[in-house]
Order: C-alpha cells, then structure tokens, then sequence
C-alpha cells in the first residue's frame, strides 16, 4: 500500500512539477548570457574591460586584488600594471574612486557597488543589460535601456559597440509608443559578434567577482562527492552485515 | 590497552552508577520495531543537521557581526561581514553554505518526518506526547530560522522581518506597542538585528536542544511506532523482550550511518554545485542590501515558510489571516484528538484516509508555491497574458487552503462518525525485504 501511496504522491508532484519548470525556462525574455567562469581567459578579459571602463563609477568592496591576481593566474605585477588605475595596494579591495556624493549628485543615484550583481540579477540580466543600451535624448544622461528603464547610466562602452537606435511601434490599445527592437544607427570597433563576445567576457568576470568561491567549489564538489559515495558503500556493506539475523 | 578502558569504564560506573542503566535504556537495550522503512530516517537525519547547525553556527559566530552600522553607504557592517565570510575568511563559504543549505534541508528532512507521523499514525496513543513535544520543536525551529534569515541584513531579510514582526501589530489594543518592542524601534533596525542575532545563537538553540531531548525521553518511554502500526510490545519471548524489536544500537546506528550517507550526498550536490538552489535557498533579493527605501518586487519568505505565508494571503483582512495562519499550526498539535481512528497505519486504514492524505500533501505543496509567487508568473503563461492574477491566484489558492484545513476536518467526521473502513491489522510486524 505504501508503494501504491507513494506512486500517488510522486505524480501528484510530477503535476505540479511540470508547470513549475516550464516557469523556469521562460526566463522573461532576456539574451543568455553562457558564460563560464572556469574559462580564465574569459575571465581575465572580462576583468582588463571592467578595469578599463567600469571602476570608474563603479566599486567592488568585497573584491581584493590579490584575490583576483590569485584566482585569474595574474602575477602581482600583471595585476598593479594592468588592473589597477587607482594606486591601491596590492592587498586593498577595489574601490571606485569616484566620491559617493557626488556621483550622486551627478547621475542623480550613485553607481551600485557589482561585487553581488551577478548574484542579485542573474548574468542573463548583466548580459542583456549590456546589450541593450539605446540613444534616447529625453533622458538626462542621453542614454536608455530596455531591460532596465530609466536607468541612470550611459553606455559607456559605445565607441566599442556603436550606437543603437530604438525602433518604435504601438501596441493594440496603447497611446504611447514603445520601444520594439533596437537597430545599430552607427557602428562602433568591435562587430556585434566581437561586442556579443566582449560584454559575455565582462559578464563572466562580474559572475566570477560575485562568488570567488565557486572555482573552488566546482573543483571540490567531485572529491567530496565521491568520498561520500565510498563511505555509504561501505556503510550500506556493514548494514546489510549487522542485519544479516534480522528476519 | 583493553584493560585500562574498562579500567575507565570500572571508575566511571563506580561514581555514576546510572550511567550504564541509561546507556542500555537509549542505546543497547532500546528495542525498536525491526520493520522501519526509508520515512524511518528522517529523525536521525534531524539530529544531524541540528549538530551541523550547532557546529557551522559556531565559526559564523566567530566573524559575523550584528551591526546595521553603515561601513559603505548603503552596506551594513553585518551585510559586508557575510561576503568577508565568502570571500577572505579560509573556508569561510563551505561552512556559511553548510548553515544555509543545513537550514533548509532541516525543514526538509522535519516535514518529511512529521508526515512520515501522520502516514503511520504515530501521533496516536501513546505517543501523543511524543508528538506535541515534536511540534514544538517545530515551532521553535521556524523561530529559529526566521531570525537566522533576518541576520545577513539583505533587502529580503529586512523586509522579511518586517512584514513578520508587523503581523503581532494584528492583535487588538496591544499591536502596536509589541511590534515597537519586539523591533525596539519603528523599523527593523540595528537593534531588531542585535536581539535577533542573540535569540538565534543562544535562547532558540538551547530550547531547541532541551526540547530534542524531551522528545527522545519520551519517544523511548513509550517506544516507537511503525509502519504498519503494530505494538510490538504485545508479543514477548521468554526473556521479556518484543519478538519483533532489534536494539537500537547496532541495528538502527548502522542502518542511520547508511542513510546519513545518502543525506550527505545530496546535500554536498546543493552545497558544492547548487548552494542558492536557483534561487530557493538562498534568494536573489538578499544579495541586495537592507534598504529601507527600496521594496523588493515580490516579498516573500523562504520557501519553507510559504504554505502558511499564503495561507495569510489568502484571507482578506488581517487579523483573521493572521488566525488562520495560527490555526493552520494548532490544528496539526490537535491531530492526536481530531483522529479518533483506532488503526494507526495508512496500510490498514479506509481508502478515504489515503485520499484525504494525497489531498493534504496537494494542498501543502500547491500553498508553498502560492506563497512563493509562482503562481503570480505562472497563471499569465497559462492563462494568456490577459488573465486576472490576483483572481485565479486568490480562487486557487483559497481551494487549497480550504483542502488544507478540509483534510482535519474530514479526518474527525470520518473518524469519529465511524465511516472509515479499516482492513484487519496484522499481529505481527510484516517485512518487505
């Protein structure tokens, strides 16, 4: 009878399951990110861009460089030559040198801290964030975003990606046009292959930035697992011994 | 080496004479049913994560710190002890996500456990105590995490608290002035943070503990039931002992160590490759730190707490939301006198009691996801984007609340107006081997 229950249970569950990961895999219409944080090269890329363009506003407090020189196979001096703009030391963590109150005062919010916003949005977020960036001149900074309207930040990464130009339609009822797709209105250095590739880069470095851990984690996880596996063998072996009498 | 161990043994017994009686009485000589089934491991595995909580809780302590302090604008002292937890303390993020995975799995391997008791009848007589003494350790297990929850001061543990906390403001006259005390302040604050942290390092701990030991003494004054509900204290042999009991110790350690194996195998897959569980266990939103400005998009508690968080959502008004929620956990402490059945398994009781059950677990399970906003998403990819959510979340989610409360209700007419139809119980224990 337990059987027959627990068959019942398991489909009832099933049911309930399946609408649940159709949710899931719905993803609300956000480009994937695909990144791989265990692809260093990646990484290391993703890290010169944010270095390059990116810690001018924004910090990554919990982020040391040591740590990152450590995890991204950097040497001391690699990393002080071509990661650190600001003159902090080796061991600081990395902070914008942009003073808070007056980025606030500039862009009317300052720039959040990234060092959690892989793990607070998602990298498909970050991704398409980047990648959706449009001119919109009624906007203070002179810049929009589809996936995160009204956002105070510029692209700042325009000259690599071109410009994008919204393409406006109406929906059935609505008075107010809406931003339908984006079109490149004036190319930029890289290809939209090339700046596909570089933002998934940047993305891979905020992913890794956003838990330094993982890597160790990842690499961890099989041994335990499999020392695990051994010892419920051979408690499985002494159980099936002890019960040997049990009738 | 042998002779100085009982040596040791000689001295201690010679000064606590009742240290071997109790051994034997817990241990040696605990004679449990020999038929237990996999729902059977689930106390065991309990015990283990509460060690484990215990353990983890103890190097955590040792580099959180309770302060709602600003040392970024914005970021808390405790928020940004979290990620110096994750990122520069050595092994500093194994242990936080053995704590957070510990605590969910805890409810997990608790709801398991007490279903494993309304499956098998165990809450019956004798073991109504038994089982009063589990729901409160229930109760304090949901404190416990409720306030662990807050200590991270992330948005979702901010607003978490909050909402909470506000729901004592439900009760007339006195609301208002308990919620301001409970908090110790208008908002959430450092100080709500720094009583929170002391009640879950210190006083919801020790309950905890006192109250796991008086669940086990009284497990073992009446002895543990089975699944097919059968006293095996009826049929003795010669010397007095059940025929169908096995000493606990070796049988059950052995047998517990093989599932405490299995436990771990899973528990290391969500720790080393899924600590967040896509979002479950530990939530996108509490990444983000405590803003009291900013609301995130969907307040709502860790999933273990949703069926009761959209039970409360369910009632329109919130003193009577705030009631049903309560009622929702009384009823289970009332099970023993509501189930006036005289069969204690589910193997011999009538068809109407394992409908009723599937329907409970339904209900339970289709609340959490209420509760946890799956339901807001998921009625528009069903329903078509033009689908009044609020209206089909509300209808469905009042059904199974109504189903919830359905099944105690049905549980006591079907009982107790003697409408179920029980097969014979056997003498014996059977085994399925």
């Amino acid at each position: 009878m337990t059987k027959r229950m627990l068959i019942s249970i398991t489909l009832a569950l099933a049911l309930l399951g399946a609408p649940l990961a159709a949710w899931a895999s719905e993803g609300g219409g956000l480009m994937t990110a695909q990144v791989n944080v265990r692809d260093t090269a990646s990484v290391q890329r993703g890290a010169r861009l944010f270095f390059n363009y990116c810690v001018g506003c924004h910090s990554l407090h919990y982020m040391r460089y040591a740590r990152i020189g450590k995890d991204l196979g950097l040497t001391e001096k690699q990393v002080m030559d071509n990661l650190n703009f600001t003159g902090a030391k080796f061991g600081d963590t990395v902070q914008s040198s942009m003073p808070s109150a007056d980025a606030q005062k500039w862009f009317g919010k300052a720039p959040p801290d990234l060092s959690l916003e892989v793990r607070a949005k998602g990298e498909d977020w970050v991704y398409s964030y980047l990648n959706s960036f449009y001119l919109d001149p009624s906007r203070p900074v002179g810049w929009n975003n589809t996936v995160f309207p009204n956002a105070s930040m510029p692209n700042v990464l325009w000259e690599l990606q071109g410009i994008q130009v919204p393409v406006l339609g109406h929906e059935k009822g609505e008075d107010k046009p809406v931003v339908e797709r984006l079109r490149m209105d004036k190319a930029g250095q890289m290809s939209p292959a090339q700046y596909h590739a570089a933002t998934r880069d940047l993305t891979a470095f905020l992913t890794y930035v956003s838990e330094p851990a993982a890597l160790k984690r990842h690499s961890l996880g099989v041994w335990v697992i499999l020392y695990l596996a051994l010892f419920t063998f051979l408690a499985f072996m002494l159980k099936r011994e002890y019960w040997k009498d049990v009738h | 080496m042998g002779k100085r161990w009982s040596g040791l043994g000689g001295w201690i017994t010679e000064r606590a004479p009742g240290m071997a009686p109790m051994y034997r009485k817990h241990m040696s000589e605990y004679y449990a049913p020999k038929n237990f089934n996999f729902m059977y491991f689930f106390g065991s595995l309990a015990m283990l994560v509460l060690v484990n909580q215990i353990l983890t809780g103890i190097f955590l302590a040792m580099f959180y710190k309770p302060s709602a302090e600003a040392v970024y604008p914005g970021v808390s002292e405790a928020f940004a002890s979290v990620e110096y937890i994750m990122r520069d303390v050595d092994w500093g993020w194994l242990i936080r996500y053995m704590h957070t995975t510990g605590a969910s799995m805890f409810f997990v391997v608790v709801y398991l456990h007490m279903f494993r008791g309304l499956m098998y009848g165990s809450y019956k007589k004798p073991r109504e105590l038994v089982w009063l003494l589990g729901m409160l350790i229930f109760l304090a297990l949901m404190a416990e995490a409720f306030m662990g929850y807050v200590l991270p001061w992330g948005n979702m543990s901010f607003w978490g608290a909050k909402v909470i906390i506000s729901l004592f403001g439900a009760i007339p006259y006195v609301g208002d002035t308990l919620v301001q005390w409970i908090m110790g302040d208008y908002l959430p604050s450092g100080a709500t943070l720094n009583r929170f942290f002391s009640l879950h390092v210190i006083a919801l701990p020790l309950v905890l503990l006192l109250l796991v030991v008086l669940h086990l003494a009284a497990l073992h004054e009446v002895g543990s039931n089975n699944p097919d509900g059968v006293d095996i204290k009826k049929v003795k042999n010669v010397e007095g002992k059940p025929v169908d009991g096995i000493p606990f110790h070796p049988y059950y350690t052995v047998k517990d160590l093989f599932g405490v194996g299995m436990f771990l195998i899973i528990c290391a897959f969500i720790i080393f490759y899924q600590p967040t569980m896509g979002g479950w266990f530990l939530e996108h939103d509490n990444f983000i730190p405590a803003n009291n400005l900013v609301t995130p998009e969907h307040i709502k508690p860790v999933w273990y707490f949703t069926p009761f968080y959209a039970i409360l959502r369910m009632i329109p008004a919130k003193l009577p939301g705030v009631l049903t929620m309560f009622a929702a956990i009384v009823v289970l402490f009332l099970t023993p006198w509501i189930d006036r059945g005289q069969v204690r398994s589910v193997r011999y009781r009538g068809t109407g009691f394992k409908a009723a059950l599937v329907v409970l677990v339904i209900a339970f399970l289709s609340l959490g996801l209420v509760g946890a906003g799956v339901t807001t998403e998921l009625i528009p990819a069903l329903l078509g984007p033009s689908a009044d959510v609020t209206l089909w979340e509300n209808l469905f989610g009042r059904i199974m609340t109504l189903a919830y409360f359905g099944f105690f209700i049905f549980l006591w007419v079907y009982t107790y107006f003697g409408f179920e139809k029980t097969k014979p119980v056997p003498e014996r224990v059977t085994m399925h081997d």
